[in-house]
């Protein structure tokens, strides 16, 4: 075999992967057809590709499925929630954002429940109640939180009553808008406006006194 | 049927166990045949290609969908073969001395290694020969023949099954064809 050149057997498995360019191919099939080594070895070579390539095809047992069914573990932790925050972090630090956020604002709701409302000059406490007294003008805005509000008189600004009633007399002139809050969905979305209003800078801060 | 089982993954990841085991129904008997080829013994296969189905269970969510399921299933079986072979040899040290003789180290052993008298081969039957003949051959010319040519894998697929480069691949089944044509010479 010396005497051949070393490309003839490279050439042999070019064939056989068949990846042999036709140059290759006939250089090749001039080669074997005159030396009778190398014409064996690609014949052995074939024979033991075929030999190889047509055993027997091997099946799993029976029974191998349920096998490895029995052998998985019951519970895939690696799905389901887990999963998902993986794939969405930014999706869960939302989530999470969010879950903490309502927890402080609905605790609030549930702890603020004393008496306390918007200092004004010229309004009259009586028990729980507020009384703006009539032939009075209230400069400004108005918040009762835990108690009732009487106006008589006149609000030059926004009225607002959480967790209380309001009552107007005939005589009663509120320039700015009026609400009353008892539900924690109303307050939410009260509290939500009014980090608004403190974030935008135009707003005017409100004075409280807690009694 | 690549769709399909790309659909089966992704509902196994959606918590479906069952779906599984339609994969584990579909593959199951490539997956024993290249472990029962690699291993040469069918207890142990069964219970490598069992494994490298739990592995893939376990690890489904490191598949890159993008890629082929089967690669990614016969990476994980031929990497626990390659690992369940080496645990089976024992380490022996060249330099160190055969028990029992004087002088004799084990170089002395390496010709007699796995090796039958030609008696016994010769009597042997054909499907018995070919095993015979591939669990013969160095480790990694073993796997890759039986990827190509049990399998029927075409080159690149076993390239990436492997993590190897495809020339790598291609010179390897180059020398294991050599070595085969060379070990069924006295046939």
């Amino acid at each position: 075999m010396e005497k051949c050149p070393k490309h003839v057997v490279h050439y042999m498995h070019a064939l056989l992967d068949g990846e042999i360019t036709k140059e290759e191919e006939k250089i090749l099939t001039e080669h074997i057809s005159t030396c009778e080594e190398c014409r064996t070895m690609m014949e052995e070579l074939e024979q033991t590709v075929n030999l190889f390539g047509n055993v027997e095809t091997v099946q799993a047992p029976t029974g191998f499925v349920s096998g490895v069914t029995a052998r998985l573990p019951q519970q895939n932790v690696k799905t389901g929630p887990k999963r998902w925050l993986r794939q969405h972090p930014i999706m869960a630090a939302a989530a999470l954002f969010l879950i903490l956020m309502s927890a402080s604002f609905f605790s609030s709701f549930e702890n603020e429940q004393q008496f306390s409302f918007t200092k004004q000059p010229n309004v009259v406490v009586e028990g729980e109640t507020v009384v703006v007294p009539a032939g009075e003008i209230v400069k400004g805005d108005l918040v009762v939180k835990n108690g009732d509000l009487r106006i008589e008189g006149e609000v030059d600004g926004d009225v607002t009553v959480i967790r209380g009633s309001k009552y107007m007399a005939s005589t009663a002139v509120i320039t700015g808008s009026s609400e009353e809050i008892n539900e924690v969905f109303d307050w939410l979305w009260y509290k939500i406006k009014s980090v608004a209003k403190d974030v935008i800078p135009s707003s005017k801060g409100d004075k409280e006194q807690t009694e | 049927m690549d769709e399909l089982i790309t659909k089966r993954v992704k509902e196994v990841l959606d918590g479906n166990q069952e779906a599984f085991e339609e994969i584990v129904i579909h593959f199951q008997h490539r997956l024993y045949q290249v472990c029962y080829r690699m291993l040469n013994n069918a207890a142990e296969a069964e219970d490598i290609a069992q494994e490298a189905f739990v592995r893939a269970y376990v690890n489904l969510e490191t598949y890159d969908q993008k890629r082929k399921f089967s690669t990614w299933l016969y990476r994980i079986a031929t990497n626990l073969c390659i690992d369940r072979i080496r645990k089976k040899k024992p380490d022996y040290h060249l330099d160190a001395e055969v028990p029992g003789t004087q002088g004799l180290d084990m170089y002395s052993q390496i010709a007699a290694d796995q090796r039958l008298p030609e008696e016994e081969v010769e009597k042997m039957q054909m499907q018995e020969r070919i095993q015979y003949e591939v669990n013969r051959l160095p480790d990694k010319y073993r796997t890759i023949i039986i990827l190509r040519y049990m399998e029927d894998l075409q080159l690149q697929e076993i390239a990436d099954i492997l993590e190897m480069p495809l020339g790598t691949v291609k010179t390897r089944v180059h020398r294991g064809r050599e070595a085969l044509r060379q070990q069924m010479g006295s046939m």
